[in-house]
């Protein structure tokens, strides 16, 4: 055959072609384009028809957006200014004046201007506070004691008062484990964790406030204190949220743990409260905060309103955060339950050593997002009276300068919001990432 | 409590509630339901103090008396002179209809952009991505208040229709009005309506159910029932001889048909809006509190809605993917007959969820002035009657009590749905 073949065709080829180039339509941008978005005419219509959408809404936005108003000192001279440039009515161009006069209000409310380094400092040390926690890769392990301090830190910076004050509250969980050791060596645990859960409650609630008092008297020191009224803006918002998170953490855990144990009347009442929580939305939870509070208290006690909705939101978050830390319990294989079992730990032990530090690194994730919907959900304070962005979003339209004044402000808090929200979306899937890895 | 009371005989002593494994659990759940107790009763007994002294005896005595407010936005016959329960019930039905608007439409939504985030196609995928970033990292109550913003700031007045140049038109054929006032559109009448059928007589719940209404419905689950019958009947004979017959023309027909006879009879026309005055006349009008709850409730639920379905959408392994390929399914058929019904089983539950945190956050309806039951029983009766521990106890009552049910609702579905399943 072959014979033949060499006989009949005139020419083989006895060497390799060199590889070609693919053609120009597909590769680059054009082979992209191609491939992502005009392959076949369905998608090529789509592609069309979102490029019209883009337009539609950027040509409407984009001439709003660049107005040359931001020195603008009031809505007047907003249109003054957008009439001589010719752009009259309601969409000539936003009035970008009303967020450089007040943005230093939306941020701070009503603190007093001289005291913003507080705020400011506090707001510094969370992230100091916050990076051992979260980014454990980066951060020296020493930095976690800071981060335990932090808690009463950030309220002395943000109310000022007495330095005395937050020291002697750090005091009183000394003289918990003080009373723990000393009880727990005579009684046993059980009888020590009581004794010293019942000698540091009583030393916050009866004798920090006249001990700080007394110091206080002897050796003054500590920073001007600040009205709860006049916290508002950003800061109320940050400020609620990481509060209402932070002891909501301890108390999730603790309402989870309750919610999957075996004890009867202990899961009963943890899962009444969760379901209970959940069931009802914040907005009536925040109206108890605002008119029932005070009255389910002892006769005379009157706390402010601030500290209020911190409860409610707490209380709030904790039944959320233990289903978040519930599914981390869930989540982690059985044998490790056994295991701790098996190595004589007993129920504390296993907690605290085995089955805690996974649980949660497996729930950071659910914590974050979390703590996004509680953020986000601090601007419904604003319904109950308090200064959060968008309760000062009316009062700065109560102005006469800028009656009228809408989008601008809403978009400014907006975009706040989108930024911190976004942001902490972002970090959590990092973090999942991180965890997948570390699985495998 | 460590103090032993009879060191000597070694059946039963005091410390063993605590160190003997037997007795523990039990001493741990008395001491917690005794704590508990303590909590409730000090809270009760501050209750009864505080209230007495401001000279309040709890009672709901007051839901019976005359409301004196009038609510713009209801479903049902209500003047100022009901009563507060009447205006309750006004709102709980309105938190309910916008509900029901809100997951309809947040369903709708969420599945078709969770979908389009996974086009092939980039720019879509990307647009996509931005909608449910944005919407997500936003709170709902601004949005709310933002979506009324833009009602009332960018629609014409009813003014601007007048006259024989107007500048604003309405919209679809002449039926439907955008106005700053609130959207106005067609509302079915009948000539020869059947009239109201009247439920739970003179009391403060009582409502008219529309006997039309009820004919319509009960024709079209006939309809339905009878063409789920042909398609088993068609089912069965495509088992039988491999032959499927034709039946959509049938299966049409009976849905199709009695509905319309039925609507005939009854003389069903629409009726549309009309400039009267200054203001429409004619027709329905849906306030802009409602269509800006409605919207911003949907539209941010429905970012939610679409990363849920896009997650169960991708938990279905692709291996199902391929070997629908392989058995020769065109790509829609595949979505439909394979990835979807799977996805659904993962999809569900969290869309429970989402559902539920919807009529949780329609609540918030009180910032635009949408009289729910929170802007009625909890905003205005409270402040007209200062009962704020009957008001709000009621109110969350009322809002666990619906939360209840839809998770009830859902979860008999979810078995259902996963009964399915192998």
């Amino acid at each position: 055959m072959s014979e033949m073949h060499a006989e009949t065709v005139g020419y083989v080829r006895d060497t390799m072609l060199p590889e070609q180039d693919p053609p120009a339509t597909s590769v680059g941008a054009i082979g992209w384009l191609r491939e992502n978005l005009f392959s076949g005419w369905f998608n090529s219509v789509l592609t069309i028809l979102s490029l019209i959408f883009i337009y539609w809404i950027l040509s409407a936005l984009l001439p709003w957006f660049f107005s040359p108003t931001w020195e603008a000192t009031s809505l007047n001279e907003c249109r003054e200014i957008l009439a001589e440039m010719g752009r009259e009515g309601h969409f000539g161009g936003a009035c970008w004046g009303v967020i450089r006069d007040r943005w230093v209000q939306l941020l701070f409310g009503f603190y007093p201007s001289g005291l913003y380094w507080r705020p400011i400092l506090a707001f510094i040390l969370l992230f100091v506070a916050l990076g051992p926690v979260l980014f454990s890769d980066y951060f020296p392990g020493k930095l976690i004691w800071f981060s335990a301090i932090y808690p009463f830190l950030m309220p002395w910076l943000l109310w000022g008062g007495s330095v005395w004050t937050p020291l002697l509250v750090i005091a009183g969980l000394g003289i918990g484990y003080g009373v723990f050791r000393v009880v727990a060596a005579a009684a046993g645990n059980l009888a020590g964790i009581i004794a010293a859960v019942i000698a540091a409650l009583a030393w916050w609630i009866f004798l920090v406030g006249p001990l700080s008092e007394l110091i206080h008297s002897i050796i003054p020191a500590g920073l001007n204190s600040v009205d709860s009224r006049n916290f508002g803006g950003f800061m109320l918002s940050i400020t609620i949220g990481v509060v209402a998170i932070a002891i909501s953490l301890p108390l999730g855990i603790v309402l989870a743990l309750g919610r999957r144990s075996d004890l009867l009347i202990v899961k009963a009442l943890c899962v009444g409260f969760i379901e209970f929580i959940r069931g009802v939305p914040l907005i009536t939870l925040l109206f108890v905060a605002s008119t029932l509070l005070n009255i389910f208290m002892p006769p005379g006690t009157n706390f402010d309103i601030i500290l209020r909705v911190i409860i409610m939101a707490t209380l709030f978050a904790s039944a959320y955060m233990a289903e978040v830390i519930r599914g981390g319990l869930a989540a982690l294989p059985k044998g490790q339950y056994e295991g701790a079992d098996s190595l004589g730990l007993d129920y504390w032990q296993a907690q605290r050593l085995i089955i805690m530090p996974q649980a949660l690194k497996i729930s950071i994730p659910g914590i974050v997002s979390t703590f996004i919907g509680l953020f986000k959900d601090t601007v419904l304070v604003s319904i109950i009276g308090l200064l959060d962005p968008l309760g000062l979003s009316n009062a700065i339209r109560a102005d006469s300068d800028w009656n009228g004044i809408v989008w601008e402000l809403y978009g400014f808090i907006a975009l706040l919001f989108f930024i911190f929200c976004f942001g902490m979306s972002r970090y959590s899937m990092y973090l999942e990432r991180k965890l997948q890895t570390g699985h495998r | 409590m460590t103090s032993t009371t009879d060191p000597h005989t070694e059946s039963f002593r005091l410390s063993m509630l605590i160190y003997d494994t037997r007795y523990r659990s039990t001493t741990i759940q008395v001491v917690a339901l005794i704590g508990f107790l303590i909590l409730i009763g000090w809270l009760i007994s501050n209750t009864a103090q505080n209230l007495q002294d401001l000279g309040k005896e709890p009672s709901f005595r007051f839901l019976f008396e005359p409301a004196g407010y009038d609510i713009n936005q209801r479903l049902i016959e209500y003047t100022s002179r009901s009563s507060h329960l009447r205006a309750a019930f006004v709102g709980l039905l309105n938190t309910l209809l916008v509900a029901v608007m809100g997951c309809a439409l947040a369903t709708v939504l969420g599945v078709l952009i969770g979908v389009l985030r996974l086009s092939k196609n980039w720019l879509v995928s990307k647009i996509m991505t931005v909608y449910v970033e944005m919407f997500r990292n936003v709170p709902v109550l601004l949005w709310i208040v933002l979506f009324m913003a833009v009602l009332i700031e960018t629609l014409p007045a009813p003014s601007a229709f007048r006259g024989d140049d107007p500048e604003s038109t309405m919209k679809l054929f002449e039926s439907v009005a955008l106005t700053n006032r609130g959207i106005y559109v067609p509302e079915p009448l009948f000539s020869r309506s059947l009239g109201d059928v009247h439920l739970f007589g003179q009391s403060a719940l009582n409502f008219d159910v529309s006997l039309n209404l009820l004919a319509i419905v009960a024709v079209l689950v006939a309809g339905v029932f009878v063409s789920g019958r042909i398609r088993d009947r068609a089912d069965a004979i495509q088992n039988r001889t491999g032959v499927r017959p034709t039946t959509w023309y049938l299966r049409l027909g009976v849905v199709f048909v009695p509905l319309i006879i039925l609507l005939v009879a009854l003389g069903f026309h629409l009726g549309y809006p009309e400039l009267k005055g200054f203001n429409f006349g004619g027709g329905t009008h849906m306030r802009n509190s409602l269509i800006a709850l409605w919207l911003a409730l949907s539209l941010y639920t429905a970012a939610f809605v679409a990363e849920i379905v896009r997650a169960g959408i991708m938990a279905v392994s692709h291996g199902q993917t391929e070997a629908a390929a392989a058995l020769g399914l065109r790509p829609r058929r595949i979505m439909g007959l394979v990835v979807l019904p799977q996805a659904l089983r993962v999809i569900i539950p969290p869309l429970i969820s989402q559902y539920l945190n919807l009529t949780k956050n329609s609540s918030l309806a009180i910032a635009v002035g949408y009289m729910d039951i929170t802007g009625t029983l909890m905003g205005v009766t409270l402040n007209q009657t200062g009962r704020e521990l009957e008001t709000v106890l009621l109110g969350m009552l009322i809002y666990l009590t619906i939360s209840l049910c839809i998770s009830l609702v859902m979860n008999w579905y979810n078995n259902r749905v996963s009964l399915v399943e192998r």
